[in-house]
């Protein structure tokens, strides 16, 4: 049960987090970092499907790790949130088509194990 | 695939070389609000869960199905700072991935991490291992490495995703 909700916190999170940055890609950038272009682009959210899908996977990743805390420890999720860094550099790749060289594998990988580290 | 500089043609590589290199010059304007984001996205991180730990301690343990009792905690004034500055991290994060690459937003973000243990060791006092000064160190060097890559690589929307 433990290592399920690991890896329903782990796919959850990657999903969401790739499916906000195609969702905020298609919307467009953020030009002005003022409070009225922040809330332009709240309001656009609401009708982005892309981002209110990624909000609906970061839900059932923020309750599978909630159910994972009242059965175990914190340190116990850390394997998703590690698995999470290198899984969305990949999913960055080859679905939202980022140019991903040996630069940021290799940071992506020493911020996953640095992660597991921290947690000792 | 798209955005591999490696797999398109030699043409089209020179324009998407001078594309990126015009999107990601050092010191030009829109270069320096994703930078301003990215300060913005890692503080409010720290700062909300400081805020929001140091809140759930005042309230004590919580486990309850009663609603009112997470209404409760809520109304704690640390909380609801909390949740204000986490919302403010929510919206800087969304207007982060608008303008930068994923693979560039989540290592350097991690600089979140190396802050509250050394907020924690310099502030609070905090112990910290050898395996956690070692994690403290990976993760700085990730952000630094990932630093040197442009903010952002693609041009356009991932559009077999629309």
């Amino acid at each position: 049960m433990r290592w399920f909700l690991v890896g329903i916190i782990a796919i959850c999170n990657t999903l969401g987090d790739v499916l906000n940055t195609a969702g905020m890609k298609r919307q467009g950038e953020v030009e002005d970092l003022s409070p009225w272009s922040f809330l332009n682009m709240v309001r656009k959210i609401f009708r982005n499907y892309l981002v209110l899908a990624g909000f609906g996977a970061w839900a059932v990743s923020f309750f599978a790790l909630l159910s994972l805390l009242s059965i175990t420890t914190v340190s116990f999720a850390v394997p998703a949130t590690a698995v999470s860094y290198l899984l969305e550099t990949l999913l960055a790749k080859y679905i939202l088509g980022e140019d991903v060289r040996w630069r940021r594998w290799a940071a992506a990988t020493l911020v996953a194990f640095g992660v597991v580290l921290l947690s000792f | 695939m798209p955005g591999d500089l490696d797999t398109v043609s030699s043409p089209q590589r020179e324009s998407r070389s001078v594309e990126t290199k015009r999107m990601n010059t050092p010191g030009r304007n829109g270069n320096r609000k994703t930078q301003i984001l990215v300060l913005l996205v890692i503080i409010t991180n720290v700062l909300g869960n400081v805020f929001l730990s140091h809140g759930m301690h005042e309230v004590g343990r919580l486990v309850s199905a009663s609603p009112l009792d997470y209404l409760h905690a809520f109304a704690n004034p640390w909380n609801m700072l909390g949740i204000c500055v986490l919302v403010i991290w929510m919206l800087s994060d969304l207007a982060l991935l608008s303008r930068a690459d994923l693979s560039f937003v989540l290592p350097v973000t991690a600089s979140a991490y190396v802050l509250v243990a050394l907020l924690g060791h310099f502030l609070l006092h905090d112990h910290i291992s050898w395996a956690r000064w070692s994690g403290i160190v990976l993760i700085t060097l990730g952000v630094i490495l990932a630093e040197e890559t442009p903010a952002r690589t693609t041009t356009g929307p991932p559009e077999h995703l629309l």
